[in-house]
């Protein structure tokens, strides 16, 4: 800071000042744009909480369903003067945010379950993870105090598997991927030395694409990719290196280019490539349900519990929900100024709503994708102890798609929870169809692939969730495509009169919390400047 | 009342069953597992078909569950699977929570699963073929309306 006051507009903007300028007078679209350009805020939409203020001495919303969305929703407008209420079908808070525990019990259509887990286990059955750019999650988090811990995403020490490649046995995804970059770059490199490339590239660039090849896929000086001690750096060594007489690491041999072609690994690249995908990653430390947790303990007390919402009615004085007590069978009706409906499509789609046709068509055009989560207690953490795995996911072209290990209390003694199963599709369907026994069964057949030694014997006790079965969803999470997206998007997000939705499946963010967040923010303030003006 | 539906989720005119949209993937942006278990394969006759797909929400007796406003439908006694039509739109073009199965079941699964659930979970033996699935993929029909709990 200078003493000398220069006058503001001789003076040329802070970066600051400039962007509270461009948000005075453009809005939040416009200084998100404007952050963009400067660099700032490209990796999400959220732009801090919202400046929700000055709502109509008692005006009243009511929110349906206590999921995230929800309760944010409950949260920040009850801080913008607003009596809230919210309705919940279930006999707890958090919705998708869930976290199962020793003790608890899944009810699942057509089976219970008593989680048998060691205390301080759990199994996320829903979300968790949260990529770095979920700004809105992590802001809250940090509000509400909920502590994060570092998910381990990536982990080149874990296994891909496919049952047509190297006979069925799982490799490293490490091996996999530097064979992979090893091949792919000798055979550009061939390319480039026979002219085959020489009307695409200039010859400045193919000096360069030359010298990239040899560096990246570690080619030896006849530009192959073949066993090495560079090779084995990147690779890991038949014998690592040491101390003293035997110090000098032996390479392994290097996979074929149609092995390495027969697993697919390109996949597993672009997957961990994804936005989403990409480190860093975080959970709550504990279990997800901690963020749920972490609302219900500032909104909880507005959740009327086991509401079974049949019917939602408006007119021009305000809404009107009916509802059935799913413990007592009471029956009732419960009015406010305006509604926030989070009731995921599934069930939505079923009920008695006074929207516009075109609203119900987006709701009912909307289909829930099924996935089914396995959690298997093992004695012991024998993915550290025997295989040096610490988190990280191995991949299988089996119905359970991978197996997961377990982030938190790394090197601890007792019992932890893998991951035995994560499947969409075809998986998560064939899964869902068992019993939750028949489920376990099928994980520790399937996943036993990665760890034949440990995976059974080690097996201490299983909790599954099988999404299609959750009697309060009937799916996991909205499925939009293109089409549908042109068709029905906006007319499913537009308030009409007093009603507005939100939830993941009002978002571009599907299946992710952050779309949850997103979506109730961007609803409940098209809420209060429809409420301010009315 | 019957509502039109503009748009179906599958272009049904001159259907290609590998349809763009797979829910296998879920799709732009969302959390799964990753691509290995896509591989997955679903059996060839309608029983296990049944078994393997729809039961993970209708149930292993075809009777659906939860309550009313929150309900997966039954299979079994259902009387709107007497037209062969219906089921045949519903499993090309999703209705309501169920997704479109174009992506995961050939024309020759499709056609055998309606099979043994209109023959084994009610009485309506005439089988389904694939050239009942071309004819609504090539005549488009609306999808049925829905109280989709029902």
């Amino acid at each position: 800071m200078t003493d000398f006051q220069s006058p503001d507009f001789l003076a040329p903007p802070t970066r600051r000042q400039l962007l509270t300028m461009i948000g005075k007078v453009g809005g939040t679209a416009a200084l998100y744009q404007a952050m963009t350009v400067l660099g700032h805020a490209a990796e999400s939409q959220f732009n801090g909480p919202p400046k929700l203020s000055g709502a109509r001495p008692g005006a009243s919303v009511l929110v349906l369903g206590s999921g995230l969305a929800g309760m944010l929703a409950a949260y920040e407008l009850t801080k913008a003067g607003y009596k809230v209420q919210i309705l919940e079908f279930q006999g707890r808070t958090g919705g998708r945010n869930y976290s199962v525990r020793g003790g608890d019990t899944i009810a699942e259509l057509g089976s219970t379950q008593t989680v048998g887990f060691a205390p301080g286990n759990y199994l996320n059955p829903g979300p968790w993870r949260i990529p770095y750019h979920h700004r809105t999650v992590l802001h809250y988090c940090k509000e509400l105090g909920v502590e994060l811990e570092h998910f381990a995403q990536l982990n080149h020490n874990a296994f891909v598997h496919h049952k047509d490649a190297y006979g069925g046995k799982p490799q490293r995804y490490r091996d996999l991927y530097v064979d992979y970059k090893g091949h792919v770059a000798e055979l550009l490199a061939k390319s480039l030395n026979a002219g085959a490339l020489d009307t695409a590239v200039t010859a400045d660039d193919k000096a360069k694409l030359l010298e990239a090849m040899k560096d990246w896929g570690v080619l030896d000086k006849s530009m192959a990719y073949t066993k090495g001690v560079k090779v084995g750096e990147q690779r890991g060594w038949d014998r690592p290196p040491g101390g003293g007489v035997n110090g000098a690491p032996i390479p392994g041999d290097v996979g074929s280019l149609s092995d390495t072609l027969s697993t697919k690994v390109w996949q597993q690249i672009g997957f961990y490539t994804e936005h989403v995908m990409q480190t860093t990653m975080f959970q709550p430390k504990g279990g997800m349900d901690h963020i749920g947790k972490a609302f219900a303990a500032k909104v909880g007390s507005l959740v009327r519990l086991n509401t079974h919402v049949t019917k939602i009615a408006q007119d021009d004085k305000g809404v009107t929900a009916s509802w059935t007590d799913t413990k007592t069978g009471a029956t009732g009706e419960t009015r406010a100024d305006w509604l926030v409906c989070t009731i995921p499509a599934t069930v939505l789609g079923q009920l008695d709503i006074q929207v516009s046709d075109k609203k119900k068509a987006a709701i009912r055009a909307l289909p829930y994708g099924n996935s089914v989560k396995i959690g298997l207690e093992m004695k012991r953490r024998f993915w550290e102890t025997d295989y040096a795995i610490y988190g990280g996911h191995s991949f299988t072209d089996q119905d359970i798609s991978l197996i997961s290990y377990p982030t938190g209390n790394w090197f601890g003694d007792g019992p932890a929870v893998i991951l035995g199963a994560y499947p969409f599709g075809i998986g998560a369907y064939k899964l869902a169809g068992m019993t939750p026994e028949k489920r376990i069964a099928a994980a520790l057949d399937q996943g036993s692939v990665f760890h034949p030694a440990e995976y059974k014997a080690e097996f201490r006790s299983g909790a599954t969730v099988a999404w299609s079965r959750m009697p309060w969803i009937l799916g996991c999470c909205a499925t939009w495509t293109e089409e549908s997206r042109e068709a029905h998007y906006q007319d499913l997000v537009s308030m009409e009169g007093r009603i507005v939705l939100a939830g993941e499946h009002c978002s571009y963010y599907g299946c992710w919390q952050e779309g949850a967040l997103l979506s109730s923010l961007d609803a409940i303030s098209r809420l209060h400047q429809r409420a301010s003006a009315a | 009342m019957v509502r039109k539906h503009k748009v179906g989720l599958v272009a049904l005119s001159g259907i290609s069953l590998l349809a763009a949209a797979t829910l296998a993937d879920p799709g732009f942006a969302q959390d799964r597992p990753g691509p290995s278990g896509s591989n997955a394969e679903v059996a060839d006759s309608g029983k296990q078909i049944f078994e393997e797909i729809c039961q993970a929400c209708h149930m292993p007796d075809a009777k659906g569950g939860g309550e009313a406003g929150a309900r997966v439908p039954a299979l079994a006694g259902n009387r709107n699977l007497a037209n062969k039509d219906y089921p045949i739109i519903i499993l090309l073009k999703g209705r309501g929570g169920m997704p479109w199965f174009t992506d995961i079941l050939t024309k020759p699964q499709i056609a055998a699963v309606i099979t043994y659930v209109r023959g084994h979970f009610n009485d309506y033996k005439d089988p389904v073929t694939v050239a009942d699935i071309d004819r609504i993929g090539s005549t488009n029909p609306p999808v049925p309306d829905c109280n989709c709990g029902h």
